[in-house]
């Protein structure tokens, strides 16, 4: 009876099931932030445990899908709360804070550092996946977005349909951005002369990825974060816009 | 009412969507290319310009159904991440390390030679 109970609750209410989970995803890894004193970690580690346990559904099933395989969070379960529509949906809502006057404060230097910073960090992300032996236009193009954000990588393989693992592989170039530029920033401050609100923006601009903009300025001089923050929030959104479209065609045009 | 806040947000990635979709078909790669970043573009465009002209865009209640869902957006990633097909992807870890790493490096040295762009 209770095994009936269980197994009948279990097929049940895969949606909320996976809230729960992503709750309390989110709970533990905020704790363990603020206990090792990076609170500015929280969001990566979060995302960095999503994978973890992807990389553990997926061993478990042998399936391509991760979690979404194993059976209590199949179905609606991660698979609606992680797809593709949620996702576009949560991520147009962020552009509701963004203020076209910040982008007019930044002027045009901000505004040449956005393009300059979108473009540089796919040709990066795109030549490392050339000389690394990927052909494919749309893989290529796809794990290049992931070197300019984990937000712009999904959404221009979505776009691109390109399997969950190339995906996967364009999640974690950006999460390697992310933590980098958190860690990084405070060491090379000096180096690259990032002590007044100018050069702030510029790097915004350049580096885009938000967490670790905010995370890297908040480390080395926390009065600079709005004037990094004012430029960045625009990056993911151009990205999206350029990178899946124009970018995808150079791609195919220099592979074909 | 929160509900129009989310059907705000629901209007301009419909616009979006619909829009990328053709972008899409005229590229040739089928499926919506930019439409996120179309809606968001637009979304920004018409926010700025509501506030403009009434000084404040929307009521509190209705502002609070947009920004439930911005405050989700990190959740849903974390979902996102949880169901990508990590097994295959450890192979690519070394493409991921260097895509993301010298991105990362070679921007942050492009800050003092932007920077010098305003006098």
């Amino acid at each position: 009876m209770l095994t009936d109970a269980i197994n009948s609750f279990a097929g049940a209410d895969h949606l909320i099931i996976s809230i729960a989970l992503v709750a309390l995803i989110m709970y533990v890894t905020k704790k363990i932030s603020v206990m090792l004193g990076e609170e500015r970690i929280a969001s990566a580690l979060a995302i960095i445990t999503g994978l973890v346990l992807a990389y553990i559904g997926g061993k478990a099933t042998g399936g391509s899908s991760g979690l979404a395989d194993v059976s209590i969070f199949g179905g609606a379960g991660i698979g609606l709360l992680g797809g593709s529509m949620l996702r576009d949906y949560t991520i147009i809502s962020t552009a509701y804070g963004v203020k076209i006057k910040n982008l007019k404060k930044a002027g045009p230097v901000g505004v040449i550092s956005l393009l300059v910073g979108v473009v540089f960090s796919f040709a990066v992300g795109s030549t490392i996946a050339i000389v690394l032996g990927y052909t494919d236009p749309a893989e290529v193009t796809t794990i290049g977005a992931g070197a300019v954000t984990f937000i712009v990588g999904p959404v221009t393989g979505t776009a691109l349909g390109v399997s969950s693992e190339i995906i996967a592989i364009s999640v974690a170039a950006g999460l390697v951005k992310s933590i980098m530029t958190m860690v990084i920033t405070p060491f090379i401050a000096n180096l690259v002369g990032l002590d007044n609100p100018t050069s702030a923006m510029v790097y915004g601009g350049l580096i885009g990825t938000t967490s670790g903009v905010a995370g890297g300025l908040a480390a080395t001089a926390p009065e600079l974060v709005p004037y990094g923050a004012m430029t960045a929030t625009f990056y993911t959104g151009l990205g999206t816009l350029i990178v899946p479209s124009i970018g995808f065609v150079i791609i195919r045009a220099i592979l074909l | 009412m929160e509900i129009i806040g989310m059907g705000f947000v629901a209007f301009f990635m419909l616009l979006g969507s619909f829009l990328g979709r053709i972008l899409g078909q005229f590229i040739g790669t089928g499926g919506d290319v930019g439409g996120v970043g179309l809606a968001m573009l637009f979304m920004v465009l018409a926010v700025n310009y509501l506030e403009n002209k009434r000084g404040r865009v929307f009521k509190e209640r209705t502002e609070n159904g947009i920004k439930f869902l911005s405050a989700l957006y990190i959740p849903i990633i974390v979902a996102m991440a949880a169901r990508l097909n990590v097994v295959g992807a450890i192979n690519g870890g070394l493409v991921a390390i260097l895509a993301g790493g010298l991105a990362t490096v070679g921007a942050m040295f492009l800050v003092p030679l932007l920077s010098k762009l305003k006098k």
